[in-house]
This record gives structure tokens, C-alpha cells and sequence, in this order.
């Protein structure tokens, strides 16, 4: 006869937590085991056939060249500089591109919403045109439509034969400085720290005294008359730099490349109509009686924009948002199709091929594309929490 | 995005291949399939090249059709995988193709940390400028400051740079991966220079909007030995690759064509062509397949002369002349190994 269970505890198999565990823990070490067979098995493979491993390539020459580098890159610098090179351009085109979407983005979003009939179906057929086509098709159009197109240098079109646009790309002169130049970041400085003090005291003296002041003019009025006076005082040290045609092309002054405008114009354009839409539903989600109440204060159209619609609606638009900043980080690796020296283009092209270590270099540069994401996502957190807070 | 994506899923071909361990026994595999899985490139022609039909052609083709003659007598049991300069050392690597044969160039980085094997050399070449008659440049010196449009993942890329480099000049690269888009973007003036191999010059001018309009510079500025390449770790493989090669070349020297050939297995009493053609000897056998294997390759694409000629001959748009790649005994480099 079996022994009757003894009461009060079951056994520890019965435990519904324990199990719990157990399972995990299982689920956890199986997941492991298939990385470390993966790996392995790779690694014994990679050997058998006698293909590089490891990450010493990072240290050797890369030998090649790039048409353009945020940083100095000769064809004697290492691959490990090279991927800085792919990092930096990859940063660049998404960190401009996020900020022209963001203006165009929030401009399509209020015009769509907008009074006037026009404008709104303006701004609702761009949304519904540029968010429909394939992105790839769009930079396609850019770059093969539009910009092959222009002439070559000899014919470049001429603004003030200063600014030259052709099918090598744009070129304008190049500030250069002189001495004495530091006064002017030293008074940009100055200028930043006094409008900030000016917010701060306008804020205080509005909730104490209820008195409202121009902030915005005068803050404007200092950042660009204190930066003027520097410049002034020590005779504008800067000089242009025009650029010239010579020999095949244009030399000096600063040279914007076809491959990084059409990126540029692409990503910015495409993902301005998501953000338009988000800005709309942003703004609609804002309710009815928070602008009957401002208008009944008598707050004007743009102050209860400002004051009271914008920042509710940036708490329901800033998720959505960051996930389009996300979307276009990881769409600016579409640059290797139409050669921008992009770290996909650079790195997990030419240095991927020059070594043949496929493996690591995806890694890497997957790891990259995941850094970036994350740090994004983290902003955009902390500024969502921060904002959400105004919330009384 | 998509590109993100392909690159992952050539990360999961890379480890799911890697990890399945492609090594040994490909001539098995290819016996058991019945076809051979040749990489080839994306289209240049007399290299390798669609036709209107769609039927594959050129010189790196005829390799392919060789190995296939040699296991199967039968020149059609091939399948082509079109890749461009950056994917070709993966998908071989992977596992995806049995062997490349693809203009490319025997470099000692590929033949050692990229596990690879070069059989052999189809086409000494190097590497060339192109630029438009316009610009009435006369050579490469004067090219200081040009925009040159390039493959990427190419021993070009690097070439390119080496000779600027040397040279103290400065360019702009322009890189694309498809040879089409690097064509094309030279073809609208997005760069002053194209520059290649100089036999893909030959054969990616005939592409150009105006093909009389571009003049090829006179500087031959590196080495390219292309040859077809197989994984590491299989001589067998290996070995019957190297030989379709030889087997070409050797059939030249010794005046066997596919014209002649069955009359030359009847009749000739030269014993090297006797071995050739698998009436004495058993070579084949030795390399793992028929005896007749020489004299159906030679039969069915003919020797390396004929296949020179019809693909780029002189005859062909492509003209070029037989230069480094007459036989040794005609003042040139291509020398087989003797077959015995
Ligand atoms: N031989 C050189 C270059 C070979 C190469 O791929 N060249 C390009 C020049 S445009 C090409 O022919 N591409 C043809 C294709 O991708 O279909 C190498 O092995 O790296």
C-alpha cells in the first residue's frame, strides 16, 4: 500500500515555481548549448578549410581608397581606421537625415490638419505617394534620376560662380579661419549660457508675477548679436575658400557628393511622411476640450499650439517617432547601392571582401547597427520620460 | 533595410554551410547530383555571358562545360550562378557552388586566408584606364585628381589605389557592386575613369552608349592571372578542375581540335596524343573519371585556341590579340603541365 502523501508541502516537482525555474533553466542552457555548437562547429569548419579567423585584420593596411571621410584616411591607414571611416559616414547621413525628416515630418503633420483645403491635400498626397513606394526606389530616383542628370564640370550650373552643382556634386567655398578666430566659439558660448539664464529667469518671474516676457526674440537677438560682435571685434577672421575647376574637377572649398544628397534627400523625404502621420494622429489624439479650454482663456492660435497642444501631443508621438529614427539608421544602409561610403559600403563590402572574414565582419557590423539602435531607443526614452513628467 | 537583410541571411548561409562542413567527396556529390553548380559573373561578355537565348557563354563558361564533359560527357549539365565580385568568394566558400570561374584573379591573400584554390591561369591578364576620347588624355599619368569609377571587393580596388598611391596622385573612387551600375555610372559622366581588367574593358565597353567614343590607356598597371577556383581541402576536386585546363591547352600544343579529333584517336601514333585522347594510359581513371574524358572536352568545346577564338578572339567584338596567352612554343605563358 502506498504511503499517503504527507500533508501541507507537495514535493518539490509539484511545486508550480520550482518547475517554473527548472523549465527556464533548461530553456537557457539549450539555447546556449546551440550558440556554443554553433560556434564551435564554425570555428572547426572555418579551420578545416583553412579560412582566417579572429580580429587581426582590424590592425593591417587597408590599401584601398574612399571618396569621402569625416576623418583623415589615406590608403595607408589600418581597416580598423577604415571602419571608423564607414561609421562616421553612416552616422552622418543618419544624423542629417533624422533632422530634416523631423522638420519636414512635423510641417507635413500640421498641414495636414490644416484649414485651408489645399494644403492639407497637399500634404495628404505626399504622405500617401512617398509612403507607398519602396524606399530603394526612391533613392534610385534621386540619385539616377535627378542627380546623373545634371551636367559635368565643365558645365556645372554656377550660383555667383561660388556654389558649382554638377554630376560630381555640389561644391561651395570652405570657410577658413584665421587667428583669432576662437573669440567667436568663445562668444557663441557666452551667448548660449545667457539665454539659457534668460529662460530661467523669464520662467520664474511668469510664475511668480504672471508677467510675460519675449523670450524667444531676445534670446534670438543674443545668439546672433554676440557671436556678430566677437566677429566684428576681431575683423572677421575667416576667409572664403572658393572652389575651382581644375584639371578634372573642382578643388578647394567643400564638396558635397552626389551618392550623400541622394541619400539624404531619400531618407529624409520617405521618412517624413511616416512622421507627418505620426505628428497627426500626435495632435488629434490631443482631446477637444484642452483646446476649447485654451481658446476660452483666450490663448491665440499659436500659443495654444505651442503651449498647449504641441507638448501633450509630443508625449503620444515621441514612441512612434523613435522607432522612425530607428528605421532610418538601419535604411541609410541602403548606401551601398548607390556607392556612398557608408560602413556597409566600406566595411562590410570592401574590407569584408579585401580579408574574406565574412563572419566577423558582419558581426561587427551588425553589433553596430544594434549599438546604434539602442542608444537611440535610450535617448528617446529618457526624453519621453522627461516629457511625460510635465504632465500635472 | 533589404540590404540588412541580405547581409543576415548570408551570415545564416555562411554559418548554416560552414557548420554542415562542405569539405570532400565534391566530385561525389556532383556524380551524385549530375550537374555541376558553376559561379560565374554577372555578365561579361566573352567571360562569361548570357546569350540571347540565355544559354551561358564565354572562355570561364567553356571551363565549367568542360568539367561537366569530363564526369558526364555531356556539356550541358551545368548550372549557373550569376555573382557579383563581392558575393563570389562566399557563395564558393559556402558551399553554393562547386567551382568559380569568374574572371578572377589568383591572389595569394585569396589562396590562403580565403581558403580558396586557384586550378590554374584561362587569361593572363591586367589591369587597365579607360576614359572618354574627349578628355584627350593620353595616358594614366595625367590622371591626377580623376574620379575613377571601380568594382568593389576587386583586386582593382586596390590596384587602382597602389598605383595612385605610387604615382603621388590623387582620385576619387566611386564604388558600386554590380558591374552593370559601375558601367553605367561611368557611361553619365559620374566619373572620369573606368578601369578593370583589360580584357573586362574589352568586353564591358561593348556596353557603352558609344563604344568608339573611349579610348583604352597604353599603362598596364598589375598582374591578373584569372583562373577558376575551388574550396581548400578537396584534391580530388581539385585536381579534375586543374586537368579540364590542362587538357585544353596540352590538345593545342600537340594540334588535336574538335575537328580532328576522332580522326587523331583512330589514327595518330604520337603516344602524347594517344594519351590524350585515352587510347593508352589510364589517365582519366586517375583523375576519377572516364579515359575518354580529354577526348570528349576536346570534342564537345574544343581546345583552348578554338575556345579563345570564338569567345575573344580577334574575330570576335572583343579583339584581342593572343599576346601572353599564345603557348609557351608560340611566345607566350600559357604552358600545361604534361599530361602522362
Ligand atoms: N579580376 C579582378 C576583378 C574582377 C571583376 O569582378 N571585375 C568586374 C569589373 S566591372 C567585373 O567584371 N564584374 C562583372 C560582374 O560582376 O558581373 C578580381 O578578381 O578581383
Amino acid at each position: 500500500m502506498p504511503e499517503p502523501a504527507p500533508p501541507g508541502k507537495p514535493p518539490a516537482w509539484q511545486d508550480p515555481r520550482v518547475r517554473a525555474l527548472v523549465f527556464q533553466a533548461l530553456a537557457i542552457a539549450a539555447a546556449l548549448g546551440v550558440v556554443a555548437f554553433i560556434f564551435t562547429n564554425t570555428m572547426a569548419n572555418l579551420r578545416r578549410q583553412g579560412i582566417a579567423s579572429g580580429f587581426d585584420f582590424f590592425g593591417t593596411t587597408a590599401g584601398f581608397g574612399v571618396s569621402m571621410s569625416l576623418i583623415e584616411y589615406a590608403e595607408h591607414h589600418t581597416y580598423f581606421r577604415a571602419f571608423l571611416v564607414g561609421l562616421l559616414n553612416t552616422m552622418l547621413v543618419s544624423a542629417i537625415g533624422i533632422v530634416l525628416a523631423t522638420f519636414l515630418g512635423f510641417t507635413l503633420g500640421i498641414m495636414r490638419l490644416s484649414r485651408n483645403w489645399l494644403v492639407a491635400k497637399l500634404a495628404a498626397a505626399y504622405v500617401e505617394i512617398v509612403r507607398n513606394l519602396p524606399l530603394l526606389l526612391q533613392i534610385f530616383v534621386w540619385y539616377f534620376g535627378i542627380l546623373r542628370q545634371l551636367p559635368g564640370p565643365r558645365q556645372s550650373v554656377s550660383v555667383l560662380d561660388a556654389v558649382f552643382l554638377n554630376n560630381r556634386g555640389l561644391f561651395s567655398p570652405e570657410p577658413v579661419l584665421k587667428p583669432g578666430f576662437t573669440a567667436i566659439p568663445i562668444a557663441v558660448a557666452v551667448a548660449l549660457v545667457a539665454v539659457f539664464a534668460l529662460a530661467r529667469w523669464a520662467r520664474q518671474r511668469r510664475e511668480q508675477t504672471g508677467q510675460h516676457f519675449h523670450t524667444f526674440y531676445v534670446s534670438l537677438a543674443i545668439l546672433v548679436g554676440v557671436p556678430f560682435a566677437a566677429a566684428a571685434a576681431t575683423g572677421f577672421p575667416l576667409r572664403w575658400q572658393y572652389p575651382e575647376l581644375q584639371g578634372f574637377n573642382f578643388v578647394g572649398g567643400m564638396e558635397l557628393i552626389p551618392e550623400l544628397v541622394a541619400l539624404v534627400l531619400a531618407l529624409s523625404t520617405y521618412t517624413a511622411a511616416f512622421i507627418g502621420e505620426i505628428v497627426r494622429a500626435g495632435i488629434l489624439g490631443v482631446s477637444r476640450g484642452q483646446l476649447e479650454a485654451a481658446q476660452a482663456v483666450g490663448l491665440t492660435r499659436g500659443q495654444t499650439l505651442r503651449l498647449v497642444i504641441v507638448p501633450q501631443a509630443l508625449r503620444i508621438i515621441v514612441p512612434p517617432l523613435t522607432s522612425q529614427y530607428l528605421n532610418l539608421t538601419k535604411n541609410s544602409s541602403l548606401a551601398a547601392a548607390i556607392a556612398y561610403p557608408d560602413l556597409v559600403l566600406i566595411f562590410a563590402g570592401t574590407v569584408l571582401m579585401q580579408t574574406g572574414q565574412a563572419i566577423e565582419v558582419i558581426l561587427v557590423t551588425m553589433a553596430v547597427y544594434l549599438t546604434f539602435s539602442l542608444l537611440i531607443s535610450l535617448f528617446m526614452n529618457w526624453y519621453n520620460r522627461r516629457i511625460a513628467l510635465v504632465e500635472r | 533595410m533589404y540590404r540588412f537583410i541580405r547581409t543576415l541571411a548570408f551570415l545564416a548561409a555562411v554559418c548554416t554551410l560552414v557548420a554542415a562542413g562542405a569539405e570532400a567527396g565534391t566530385m561525389d556529390d556532383v556524380k551524385k547530383k549530375g550537374f555541376v553548380r558553376c559561379g560565374v559573373s554577372q555578365g561579361v561578355p566573352g567571360f562569361s555571358n548570357p546569350d540571347a537565348q540565355g544559354n551561358w557563354t564565354g572562355i570561364d563558361v567553356d571551363i565549367c562545360r568542360g568539367v561537366a564533359v569530363a564526369l558526364f560527357n555531356d556539356p550541358t549539365k551545368v548550372k549557373y550562378l550569376p555573382l557579383s565580385a563581392k558575393e563570389r568568394f562566399t557563395a564558393l566558400q559556402s558551399g553554393e557552388v562547386d567551382v568559380l570561374s569568374r574572371n578572377t584573379t589568383w591572389t595569394l591573400v585569396r589562396d590562403t586566408a580565403l581558403g580558396l584554390n586557384f586550378t590554374g591561369v584561362t587569361y593572363y591578364d591586367g589591369q587597365g584606364f579607360m576614359v572618354t576620347k574627349k578628355l584627350n588624355v593620353k595616358s594614366a599619368k595625367q590622371l591626377n585628381g580623376a574620379s575613377v569609377c571601380v568594382s568593389i571587393g576587386t583586386t582593382t580596388e586596390l590596384n587602382l589605389a597602389d598605383y595612385f598611391r605610387a604615382n603621388n596622385m590623387s582620385y576619387k573612387p566611386v564604388t558600386f557592386e554590380k558591374a552593370d551600375e559601375v558601367i553605367a555610372a561611368y557611361d553619365a559622366g559620374r566619373c572620369d575613369v573606368f578601369t578593370t581588367d583589360r580584357s573586362g574593358l574589352a568586353a564591358q565597353r561593348l556596353k557603352l552608349k558609344n563604344p568608339d567614343g573611349h579610348v583604352v590607356l597604353p599603362e598596364i598597371i598589375s598582374k591578373e592571372p584569372l583562373g577558376p577556383v575551388v574550396r581548400h581541402g578537396d584534391d580530388q576536386w581539385f585536381d579534375l578542375v586543374k586537368w579540364v585546363l590542362y587538357a585544353m591547352l596540352e590538345a593545342e600544343e600537340y594540334g588535336v581540335n574538335s575537328e580532328n579529333v576522332d580522326q587523331m584517336k583512330a589514327t595518330s601514333k604520337d603516344p602524347v596524343v594517344k594519351r590524350i585522347l585515352g587510347v593508352e594510359g589510364d589517365m582519366g581513371k586517375n583523375l576519377g573519371v572516364d579515359n575518354a574524358w580529354a577526348h570528349n572536352i576536346i570534342k564537345k568545346i574544343g581546345n583552348y585556341g578554338e575556345i579563345y577564338e570564338r569567345n575573344v578572339g580577334p574575330r570576335t567584338p572583343l579583339k584581342l590579340e593572343r599576346g601572353m596567352n599564345a603557348l609557351w612554343n608560340k611566345g607566350g605563358l600559357q604552358y600545361p603541365m604534361p599530361i602522362r
